[in-house]
């Protein structure tokens, strides 16, 4: 398989001819003393605006370009009905301060996706309101030490296996808690290391379930056991939710808080970086803690519900995103119950098959079997001089996005490859040869790689020794005014 | 013939899908989904749709909400551009050669944004105007060089009116200054590099998003240069590739939670990325010109609308003198209730009710107006307020 992608010099916008500023009249309007005579903002027809980010996104790839085993990220298809739905007028122009009375549609849709997806974590409560997975664990954070407190409690210790997303430990660490990183043990944690952590500050215990190199934690009811005996709670960062949909639920494994990822688990796409959206669930007692407001239902209808004494207040403004919400809600509906058990069994199928097929090719440390991700070592071929970052872009050549590279830290030259269940079986076996054929194929030709991107490799250290963010830092680096 | 899961089963030695999920242990397992089964694609379009149906937008009924969030023209373009499904369906540009078109993009809203407040470097987005004051507040506590943590003012404020004494604020303090924005009105007033903000801050969905019932939005975040190695969230940086030809990539990632973990500037990850770039579209198709015809005629008009609305004996507005960007308070002699639902039974929705958030404010809301109100929208609302009983 070949690839050659777009090449554009394009220019910057600030580098293209701009009709000359008008004058625009602010007597009246704007107090002389603070009124602007000048907007570095330039004039260009609306033709050429349009035909620059067409060009710029033909050097882009995205999963409709290209098989995309981003690991963690769950970069599946997007389906395009729900883009049909979330650019309604009913969802875009809708002012979130509206009457209650003026938006029973948006809330009764909240209200019952709130429902739904209580039930598929097996949880009894959920707020939709967090953007993202990160602010989820924000969120569910400030609810364990919101929990403890009404107990009475201050607990700041939060204990994280070292197979955890980044995100969980900066989350931890943005509200102030003390992080207590536990080792793992043949790529799960390690019951004796959590013995000996939880106590008395165990304000909680972040678990990714299976964990960030695929493997489902078989003690997790064990786990659970160890921090609820020390008092803390256990907390589920749904990052790998593809994996275990109709199987088993956090509900279930005994966790007591969990974010989700609708633009992971439920599709909802990912925009080039967001936005995303990330709900948290929780079990009956830690309920009266949600952010303001809930959505609830009674005889007049749909309605928001500030009244929450205990609550922590708000993570953001309004409700959570919404056009997000309506995405997720609509592919959940789709799917049902029995296609949401069929996504993970398929999942979980391809990742197993794209490591079989791989083992002879790289090494796959840790036995067993995998859910939907696995990470490989690419260290058998460091003897030749070859690295994970030079697969990595050597794979661009032929037309595949590269996988989640150097993660988790406690694999060497990781490559963390998650299929996903939209790809084919043809897709994942062209995958399987490509890397085959490129892991013996002259290291000189890896090095000078990419070749077939729209730029050569790009010189990171550069970039961050002199951080150039903007024209106008460029202009004055460059010696401009 | 055998399916391709059969294939793939066989291939692997197992002979079906339950032998994957033998590492799942008994006692956590569930039979299944407690959910109805799955509909085919057009009974959930109908099914969406008719249950959104029951939403009033603002195109059904003439609406002066804003204090945050304004229903402003997007050209047609804009959407055109995010619907391109190589951005939409891409994600964070960790791979910069394969990512170059969303990266470029980024690095132009970044550089639109410091344009519109003389700053030096924005980042890619925060979740909204809320939390990017949230960790403008984090960043001012981590330069403090006194006891103030830092000074925060927005321009306009939040009734609406234009701050003019940014100067004056920020001689009082060496604190670090921080100033909201409402990005629009920026392409009229003095913007907040000229009176020494160290960050600024905004809600950015006024730049060619809608309002969605609230999200997503967009986060704006520029700061000076001092300032940028604290800055939370995605960064792009301009450099070179190999061939030494002009590339971008994400940058300053030792700022962030996957390389420094705890000690992070923030946990932020996914963010608004195509929010950025429908503001980048934007302000591209409207132009330095078109931007500040949009931003004075908010004025305009929130200026006539406030006029037209003291004429009416039972109201005062604006409450605060002064010029205004397109809202502004407007004071009944009866409690806001009351009004309220009078213009809701005559299909017009006021503007925010005040009294929730300042209680001494019970008989006033915050009106706005933009360029979208149609003249028959405007002398729906006059009606309806003169007939207030």
């Amino acid at each position: 398989m070949s690839f050659r992608q777009a090449h554009w010099d394009e220019p910057l916008l600030i580098e293209k001819r701009s009709a000359p500023d008008e004058s625009v009249d602010l007597s009246g309007l704007v107090p002389a003393a603070i009124r602007r005579e000048r907007l570095g903002i330039p004039n260009l027809s609306e033709h050429d605006v349009v035909r620059h980010f067409t060009r710029l996104s033909q050097m882009n790839f995205g999963i409709d370009t290209g098989f995309y085993p981003l690991g963690s990220c769950t970069m599946k298809f997007n389906p395009k009905f729900t883009e049909e739905l979330a650019a309604l007028p009913t969802v875009g122009r809708i002012h979130p301060d509206q009457d209650e009375s003026t938006v029973q549609g948006a809330l009764r849709l909240l209200y019952e996706l709130q429902d739904i997806l209580a039930t598929i974590a097996g949880m009894d409560a959920v707020t939709l309101q967090p953007a993202a997975g990160a602010q989820g664990e924000y969120t569910g954070l400030l609810l364990a030490q919101a929990y403890h407190r009404d107990r009475g409690e201050e607990r700041d210790e939060v204990i994280l296996p070292d197979t955890a997303h980044g995100t969980n430990f900066a989350s931890a660490g943005m509200l102030g808690f003390h992080i207590v990183e536990i080792p793992s043990k043949e790529g799960r944690v390690d019951l004796q290391a959590l013995e000996s952590a939880a106590g008395k500050k165990t304000l909680a215990f972040m678990l990714t379930n299976p964990n960030t190199l695929g493997i489902f934690e078989d003690h997790v009811l064990e786990i659970a056991d160890v921090v609820h005996a020390a008092g803390g709670l256990l907390y589920y960062d749904g990052a790998n939710f593809n994996a275990i949909l109709g199987r088993t639920s956090p509900g279930k494994m005994n966790f007591d808080i969990v974010h989700f990822n609708l633009h992971k688990t439920f599709t909802t796409p990912h925009g080039g970086g967001g936005p995303g959206a990330g709900p948290v669930g929780v079990k009956k007692p830690l309920e009266p803690f949600l952010p303001v407001p809930t959505v609830q239902l009674n005889g007049r209808g749909y309605h928001l519900d500030y009244d929450r004494p205990k609550s922590i207040g708000k993570v953001r403004a309004w409700y959570g995103n919404f056009a997000l919400l309506v995405r997720a809600y609509a592919y959940i509906l789709r799917m049902g119950g029995n296609g949401l058990r069929e996504v993970s069994d398929r999942a979980v199928l391809n990742a197993n098959y794209v490591m079989h097929r791989l083992k002879g090719v790289l090494d796959v440390p840790f036995g067993g079997m995998r859910k939907h991700e696995f990470v490989a070592s690419a260290s058998r071929v460091a003897a030749k001089g070859v690295r994970t970052v030079d697969i990595a872009k050597r794979l661009m050549d032929f037309g595949y996005h590269p996988p989640t590279v150097y993660f988790p830290h406690l694999v060497e030259e990781a490559l963390m490859i998650e299929p996903t269940e939209t790809e084919t079986k043809e897709t994942l076996d062209g995958f399987v040869e490509v890397l085959t054929k490129i892991v013996d194929e002259d290291p000189a030709v890896l090095h000078d790689s990419p070749h077939n991107t729209s730029v050569k490799r790009v010189d990171e250290v550069r970039a961050a020794r002199e951080p150039l963010l903007s024209w106008r830092m460029a202009k004055r680096a460059a010696g401009g005014s | 013939m055998p399916s391709e899961e059969d294939e793939m089963l066989h291939a692997m030695g197992l002979r079906n899908i339950d032998d994957l999920f033998t590492d799942i242990p008994t006692a956590v397992r569930i039979p299944k989904l407690d959910l109805p089964d799955g509909l085919p694609e057009d009974a959930v379009v109908s099914r969406v749709t008719s249950m959104l149906a029951a939403n009033r937008t603002v195109v059904d009924m003439p609406t002066f909400l804003g204090g945050g969030l304004y229903d402003h023209f997007i050209p047609a373009s804009v959407r055109a551009i995010t619907s391109r499904s190589e951005f939409y369906t891409s994600y964070t540009p960790y791979q910069p050669e394969l990512s170059q078109g969303m990266l470029q993009a980024l690095w132009e809203y970044q550089s639109l944004v410091c344009e519109l407040t003389c700053m030096d470097g924005a980042n890619t987005s925060m979740y909204d105007g809320s939390t990017a004051l949230g960790e403008a507040a984090r960043i001012a506590h981590r330069i403090l060089s006194d006891d103030v943590c830092g000074v925060y003012v927005e321009n306009p404020n939040f009734f609406g009116r234009f701050e003019e004494q940014l100067e004056d604020i920020r001689r009082l303090t060496k604190a670090p200054f921080v100033v909201g924005v409402n990005p629009i009105a920026q392409a009229v007033v003095r913007p907040p590099g000229d009176f020494g903000a160290d960050i600024v801050i905004g809600e950015g969905q006024p730049l060619g998003s809608h309002a969605n019932f609230g999200g997503p939005l967009l986060g704006i975040f520029a700061c000076r240069q001092e300032h940028i190695r604290k800055m939370p969230g995605r960064v792009i940086g301009l450099t070179r590739d190999a061939a030494g030809q002009r590339a971008f990539c994400m940058t300053l990632q030792t700022r962030e939670q996957h390389i420094r973990r705890e000690k992070a500037m923030s946990n932020i990850c996914t963010n608004e990325a195509l929010l950025a770039v429908a503001a980048a579209s934007y302000l591209s198709v409207l132009g330095g010109n078109g931007l500040r015809r949009v931003a004075s005629e908010n004025i305009r008009r929130a200026k006539e609308l406030a006029s037209a609305i003291d004429r009416i004996e039972a109201f005062t507005a604006p409450l605060f003198n002064g010029a205004h960007f397109n809202e502004f308070v407007v004071r009944s002699q009866k409690p806001y209730a009351s009004v309220h639902k009078s213009l809701l039974a005559k299909g017009v929705h006021g503007g925010l009710s005040l009294g929730r958030h300042l209680p001494e404010l019970e008989n006033a809301a915050l009106f706005t107006t933009t360029g979208r109100h149609a003249p028959d929208a405007i002398e729906r609302l006059l009606k309806a307020l003169r007939e207030v009983r």
